[in-house]
């Protein structure tokens, strides 16, 4: 019995474990405690798994030791090695975060039920992101969706409810339309281990039953990852939801939906499949610049902040999904560096909007005026974030532009640079009413007296944001992890 | 004509799970009751499993057990997966369920544009 060995299993029971004895212990420091210890160890797994996955290549673990393709496989490879990292590391800075948060925004008797939900959410996010099966993909999405349909549903304002719902029928729908997509591939291959489908589906990548499950898996993935115009679900439940489940929901579950979509369309379908014989690179060119530019404006127009900065999600979305529409290791570098630098940034934002409703009582344009006399270490938090939404230089978002603009050089598309810039504005309009709101106006009468946030609130965000200045001067770890995921994700289409 | 009779009669299946998807699909979106639309989406999960299961039955197949007497196996792989799915069904039905009870205690109603109606007025109030 060598632990070492064990690392992907341990990866996903940790958490899982976590949560039904968060439900038995019922008293929330109790509860905390093992969650919190879960989530950790998580994280330092996730770690010394990507060490691993670096040092001698992917890692295949047999559950159960029933041998792949008949058992279900845990397969870590470069690209999910850093998703798990990504996803661990904010839940891992999220969840010390939520304790003083929620302190605030639900109910005591509730707050076990919090940590176990989002133990389970880990689980579920975590699992879609190792597993090598695709059916077992779909039991983890479905995992991560129940509990963050309930986190949501934990918000203090009754909108969240409705929001809840909404992405619950959503979402489920985006799910069915997945097990329809899997489905039809079983038929057709009759495994569901997804490197052996991929190797079996190479001779039928034109019939009709293999293009209908690209079909129904494009659009139920789609959903799920809020690519414009399947985002409805995504400004309300952002904006409704306990601060610290729209941080780390922000800074997770779209990405984790990126990578499946990855995955599918690179190491099951095929680049060939999916973007030689099928007009895929026009159609998301379309809906990743129609989600940039309609979002990006939409966003200018809101008066929560919270719903402004989940816009500009779904337009930051439209980047990620840009990078994969170039179809060249260049182009997935960027989609896979923005998935991480996104992640970071708004994971930061939306924990300091955390600490601002904390403060100030709620996250309108109104309420927040005077935020950087009030608040000043918070609002200048803020303001670094939204400058990486825009793509400053030396800011996390720079870096992932950068690699886009390249990527659209390299097609020699001109004039989507200029898109891309001009897209860029739009975010600095949007970030420019905030900081209008934060330092141009006096604060209301009765706010005047507001302090700084506390610590559990400030520490947690404050290593977000350093985290975004930091992977924007040194992109040795994100952009060295994505260019070999990139490479790696296009080596086994040929 | 008589082509397309015998087309759809030897998929039957199939098409019978295209009726109930789209029948499904169709309530979640043409009605505005919130329970109607739970139950729209469990005919739309439910028509996935007839997807699964369906192709999976050898007609004169057995269940796979290894004795002489039988040479031909029914698929068993796609019922435990529909097994898997119908608890995830559940799951998802009495969570939609329990939110529809918490949204009628906390607007007084289950049909969307009531509530709408009601998030309208009260984001005109400048809340």
């Amino acid at each position: 019995m060598n632990f070492q060995e064990h690392l992907p299993a341990l990866q996903v029971v940790l958490p899982l474990a976590a949560a039904p004895l968060a439900m038995l212990l019922r008293d929330r420091l109790a509860a905390f405690v093992p969650v919190l210890a879960a989530t950790w160890a998580a994280f330092a797994v996730s770690v010394l798994m990507w060490l691993q996955v670096d040092a001698t290549g992917p890692i295949s673990y047999a559950i159960g030791s029933w041998a792949p393709p008949w058992g279900i496989e845990y397969r870590v490879d470069s690209l999910s090695a850093l998703v798990l990292m990504l996803v661990s590391g904010v839940a891992a800075v999220v969840l010390p975060y939520s304790r003083a948060s929620i302190e605030r925004e639900i109910r005591q008797e509730n707050h076990y039920l919090f940590y176990a939900m989002f133990a389970l959410c880990l689980t579920g996010l975590l699992g879609i992101a190792i597993t090598g099966d695709a059916f077992n993909l779909f039991v983890f999405l479905e995992i991560s969706s129940l509990s963050s349909y309930v986190l949501i549903a934990l918000g203090r304002d009754r909108r969240a409810l409705v929001a809840s719902y909404q992405y619950l029928i959503m979402g489920t729908i985006g799910a069915t339309f997945i097990v329809i997509g899997v489905g039809l591939l079983y038929l057709k291959t009759g495994t569901l281990n997804l490197v052996d489908m991929g190797a079996r589906l190479q001779e039928m990548t034109s019939h009709r039953p293999v293009l209908a499950a690209l079909a129904f898996l494009t659009v139920g993935i789609s959903l799920k990852l809020a690519l414009f115009p399947l985002h409805q679900w995504l400004p309300n439940a952002y904006a409704y939801a306990p601060s610290a489940v729209s941080a780390f929901l922000a800074a997770t579950a779209t990405k984790v939906s990126v990578y499946a979509l990855l995955r599918f369309y690179f190491s099951v379908f095929g680049e060939t499949a999916v973007f030689q014989r099928l007009p895929m690179e026009d159609l998301m060119l379309i809906l990743a610049l129609a989600g940039m530019f309609v979002a990006s404006t939409v966003a200018i127009f809101q008066d929560n902040l919270k719903r402004l900065f989940a816009y500009s999600s779904v337009a930051q979305v439209g980047y990620i999904v840009l990078g994969i529409s170039f179809d060249s290791v260049t182009g997935l570098t960027a989609t896979v560096v923005h998935l991480v630098n996104h992640a970071v940034t708004k994971g930061g934002l939306f924990l300091l909007l955390g600490a601002v409703m904390a403060g100030m009582g709620g996250v309108t344009l109104s309420r927040v005026h005077g935020l950087g006399r009030v608040m000043p270490l918070t609002a200048f938090g803020i303001v670094l974030c939204g400058l990486s939404l825009i793509g400053v230089p030396g800011t996390a978002g720079f870096v992932s532009k950068w690699y886009l603009i390249l990527a659209a050089l390299e097609k020699g598309q001109w004039w989507l640079v200029f898109l891309i810039v001009l897209s860029s504005l739009l975010a600095a309009a949007y970030v420019w009413r905030f900081v209008e709101a934060a330092y141009f106006r006096a604060p209301r009468a009765d706010l005047v007296a507001v302090h700084e946030a506390p610590a559990g609130l400030a520490i947690p965000a404050w290593i977000m944001v350093g985290a975004t200045i930091w992977f924007g001067l040194d992109t040795s770890v994100t952009v060295g992890s994505a260019a070999r995921a990139a490479a790696m994700l296009l080596g086994t289409a040929q | 004509m008589e082509g397309a009779i015998a087309h759809i009669w030897s998929h039957f299946d199939y098409w019978a799970m295209i009726f109930l998807a789209m029948a499904g699909l169709f309530i979640v979106i043409a009605r505005g009751n919130l329970i109607k639309k739970l139950v729209g989406l469990g005919v739309f999960q439910t028509s996935v499993y007839l997807l699964y299961v369906a192709p999976a039955k050898i007609v004169g197949g057995t269940a796979p057990i290894v004795a002489p007497a039988f040479k031909v196996y029914s698929n068993p792989l796609p019922h435990v997966l529909i097994l898997t799915a119908i608890v995830v069904g559940i799951a998802t039905l009495a969570l939609g369920l329990a939110l529809v009870v918490r949204i009628r205690e906390a607007y007084g109603t289950i049909e969307e544009d009531e509530i709408l109606r009601t998030e309208a007025a009260g984001e005109a109030d400048g809340r």
